[in-house]
């Protein structure tokens, strides 16, 4: 080959491209030059932090995970007390973290489309409030507004004696939300595996009526049937399982409540300002999604005669959920992520957990990595389910 | 001919009083259908409810240059908690008497985005006027030439510190970012799996653990006696942090831009840095201008996560200032002043994305 070259133009052209100028050898220098810097650059801090470990006496390592954490955790969902280990008080936070998140991107998703859908309102007074609330909450910091929902709920609220009472059983004060809960009864299980059963058989049901749609044309009211299920077979098993109404309402004794349930003012300023700030963003993305759909779609599905709420259902959402699926998903994560601000108003999260742990054992390089692994893991598992669903509802051509 | 117009005007039925005008605006936009009637009608009922009480309590009963003492007996707001300890919530700990710094850097940064909000201004010119701008801020902030007394970045804080953290922020990570987009767009494969490992780690975790990282972990990394400041730190944390959020819109940008123009550029027998730097980025980088802003925005409002590593930026000024046996009590009123701040400066700025965005897109 060379050769060839070589005797095709003898001295005009040179034999071969010089190797700063061959893209190919270029990229091979340049890449090999990126890994030594970074590893240069790894190595450089690694030395580093061994030198100033080994000089504080620090030891490195996860070990410390089974030691005894010794601080209490105000709010947790599993058993857990000072003598348990620094992995179990890490459980705990990253079971709050959960909780919040869970709970904060259902409201967010619900509260979002509601004041997204108000922002198209053809009403001047519901779009015009919309618009307030979304570019006022938009642009505040997330941070600025737990503060100050914070500050409402543990300043502002009366003591637990004068309690705000605005329902029979239902109290706000500085300590916290108490609400009433079902005394327990043992038709409770059976009510719960009722409502399994439903969604069980709602979803056979869906597939059932859409294969005898398909064969048939004929149109099974799914969505009906599916929501009579959900509410009527537990309800069933609660009229037959003797229709216990009993309810575990909180009481003022002394200084505090007694009984029902309690959300602590930190957790209600935490989820009342994530919801807030974030269904603002959600907001904006619900409305583009809608608007990005075109008229003619809707005049279309018109002139075939369907109904207002097929519309809906058959032609605008499936369209306008593939634009906005996307950009929600990252709103969840935000959601996630924002939730470590718990460490500033003192909602005992994962982040909030590990900074005491780093603070108590000077363990500085695990804790800070245990964080980014949990997120990161967070993040991919809701990245990776968002993509599948994102995939399921992705327009498919040939 | 006109005259047989004016008649014919004459006769012309003058459309119902019910639909033009005010009435028949609030016909159309409050009560065209029977929900939207019903809507109408409970937010009315909900304002009414709502605003007197919030106007008395804001403005009429309210007190704003008194004691503390005073506001302990008013029924209403008390903004004097603001006007009282103003140059506090705004400069912190910066020298009472160097206090004209802080507001001059402060007056040039409004000057640079006044003349930046405009678009017959664009120019290299402006570019040059930024960066000069920043270093006049950072000189002024620092003092130690030119006869000012040098201040320690300890005692940097309050608005300063957090335009400084936000500005700086951003016009370090803007290079980064561009960088780190076209290495992830590019095919050598070891630089495209650091650049994609680097920013979905970063976009994977919340900007408060690196804030941490920064506060415990770099310590840790320099070799033994070197030191630098906890303000330093925290602002590295949030240019790596923005930076791989700049890559990914700018990987946007370049993914944009049609292959031909690549593929022409290449025909021209550019190479690749003469390739991204005439044709390609010029183009890519215009085309995300705005959702470079909503990043300018939100590094602005993050910013206010550095009171978790106790870095004294506008919100930790107000918080001490609350925290004063005689302010206590008056958070409502001070956060609702740090709100209004922070809401001008990220509503104007959207504001000029939006507008931008219908100017370019024409």
């Amino acid at each position: 080959m060379t050769q060839h070259q070589t005797t095709a133009s003898p001295g005009k052209h040179p034999a071969a491209i010089p190797f700063w100028r061959d893209p190919d050898k270029l990229g091979i220098i340049y890449q090999a030059l990126a890994l030594c810097l970074v590893s240069l650059f790894g190595y450089y801090i690694f030395s580093n932090t061994q030198a100033n470990l080994a000089r504080q006496a620090i030891a490195t390592g996860f070990g410390f995970l089974d030691n005894e954490a010794g601080f209490e955790i105000g709010e947790k969902l599993v058993q857990y007390s000072a003598a348990d280990s620094y992995a179990r008080a890490l459980a705990v936070g990253v079971l709050n973290t959960l909780k919040v998140s869970l709970l904060g991107i259902v409201l967010t998703i619900a509260l979002g489309i509601i004041v997204g859908i108000a922002r198209l309102s053809t009403n001047w007074l519901v779009s015009r409030l919309a618009a307030i609330y979304i570019e006022v909450l938009q642009n505040i910091p997330v941070l600025l507004q737990l503060f100050f929902w914070y500050a409402i709920f543990h300043d502002t609220l009366p003591m637990p004696r004068m309690s705000w009472n605005p329902l029979p059983g239902i109290f706000f004060n500085n300590r916290g939300f108490y609400y009433p809960i079902p005394e327990s009864h043992p038709v409770h299980p059976w009510m719960l595996g009722a409502l399994v059963a439903a969604m069980v058989f709602g979803y056979f049901l869906k597939r059932w009526a859409k294969e005898r749609q398909d064969r048939t044309g004929q149109i099974f009211p799914v969505g009906l049937s599916i929501t009579g299920l959900i509410l009527g077979l537990p309800l069933l098993t609660w009229l037959f399982g003797g229709t216990p109404t009993a309810l575990n309402v909180p009481e003022l004794s002394g200084f505090n409540f007694r009984g029902g349930l309690n959300f602590s003012p930190e957790f209600c300023a935490l989820l009342l300002g994530l919801v807030l700030y974030t269904s603002a963003f959600v907001a904006e993305i619900v409305r583009s999604g809608i608007q990005a759909i075109s008229k003619g779609q809707t005049e279309a599905a018109m002139s075939l005669g369907l109904r207002p709420n097929r519309i809906l259902t058959l032609v605008i959402l499936p369209q306008a959920l593939r634009v906005i699926i996307p950009p929600l998903t990252s709103q969840m994560l935000n959601l996630t992520k924002n939730s470590s601000l718990a460490v500033a108003i003192g909602y005992p999260d994962f982040v909030s957990v590990a900074n005491t742990t780093i603070n108590q054992t000077g363990q500085a390089i695990e804790g800070v990595a245990l964080i980014m692994v949990v997120y990161l893991f967070i993040s991919l598992v809701t990245s990776a389910f968002m993509n599948w669903y994102n995939k399921k509802k992705a327009l498919v051509e040939r | 001919m006109s005259q047989q117009t004016t008649q014919h005007r004459k006769y012309e039925a003058r459309p119902p009083i019910a639909s033009v005008g005010v009435i028949g605006w609030i016909r159309q936009n409050l009560f065209n259908s029977p929900l939207n009637s019903v809507l109408t009608i409970i937010i009315m009922a909900g304002l009414v409810q709502l605003l007197p009480p919030v106007t008395k309590w804001a403005f009429i009963d309210s007190v704003w240059f008194t004691s503390a003492d005073v506001c302990k007996d008013t029924s209403g707001a008390c903004w004097s908690v603001i006007s009282q300890n103003l140059r506090f919530i705004l400069f912190g700990f910066y020298p009472y008497d160097e206090h004209w710094r802080p507001i001059t850097s402060v007056l040039i940064l409004f000057g640079l985005f006044w003349l930046s909000y405009y678009r017959q201004f664009w120019s290299k010119k402006l570019l040059y006027g930024w960066l000069v701008g920043l270093v006049v801020m950072g000189v002024l902030m620092k003092g130690g030439i030119f006869g000012l007394v040098p201040v320690e970045t300890t005692q940097w804080s309050g608005i300063s510190l957090t335009l400084l953290l936000s500005l700086f922020g951003l016009t370090a990570a803007y290079p980064l970012g561009v960088m780190l987009a076209l290495g992830r767009r590019s095919t050598l494969p070891a630089v495209k799996t650091l650049c994609v490992i680097y920013i979905e780690l970063i976009r994977g975790v919340p900007l408060i653990s690196l804030l941490f990282m920064s506060s415990v972990m770099f310590p840790l990394f320099l070799p033994e006696g070197v030191t630098i400041d906890k303000i330093l730190r925290a602002q590295v944390a949030i240019i790596l942090f923005t930076a791989a959020y700049i890559a990914e819109v700018v990987r946007g940008g370049l993914q944009a831009i049609p292959k031909g123009q690549y593929e022409a550029a290449e025909a021209l027998g550019l190479e690749y840095g003469l390739k991204m730097r005439l044709i390609i980025l010029p183009q890519a980088l215009k085309v995300v201008i705005p959702p470079t802003v909503s990043i300018l925005i939100s590094a602005f409002k993050d910013t206010s996560l550095v009171i978790i590593i106790g870095l004294f930026d506008i919100m930790k000024t107000t918080k001490t200032t609350l925290a004063n046996p005689e302010w206590m009590g008056f958070s409502t009123e001070a956060y609702i002043f740090i709100a209004i701040l922070y809401f001008l400066g990220c509503f104007s700025m959207s504001n000029f994305s939006r507008n931008l965005e219908k100017t370019l897109k024409t």
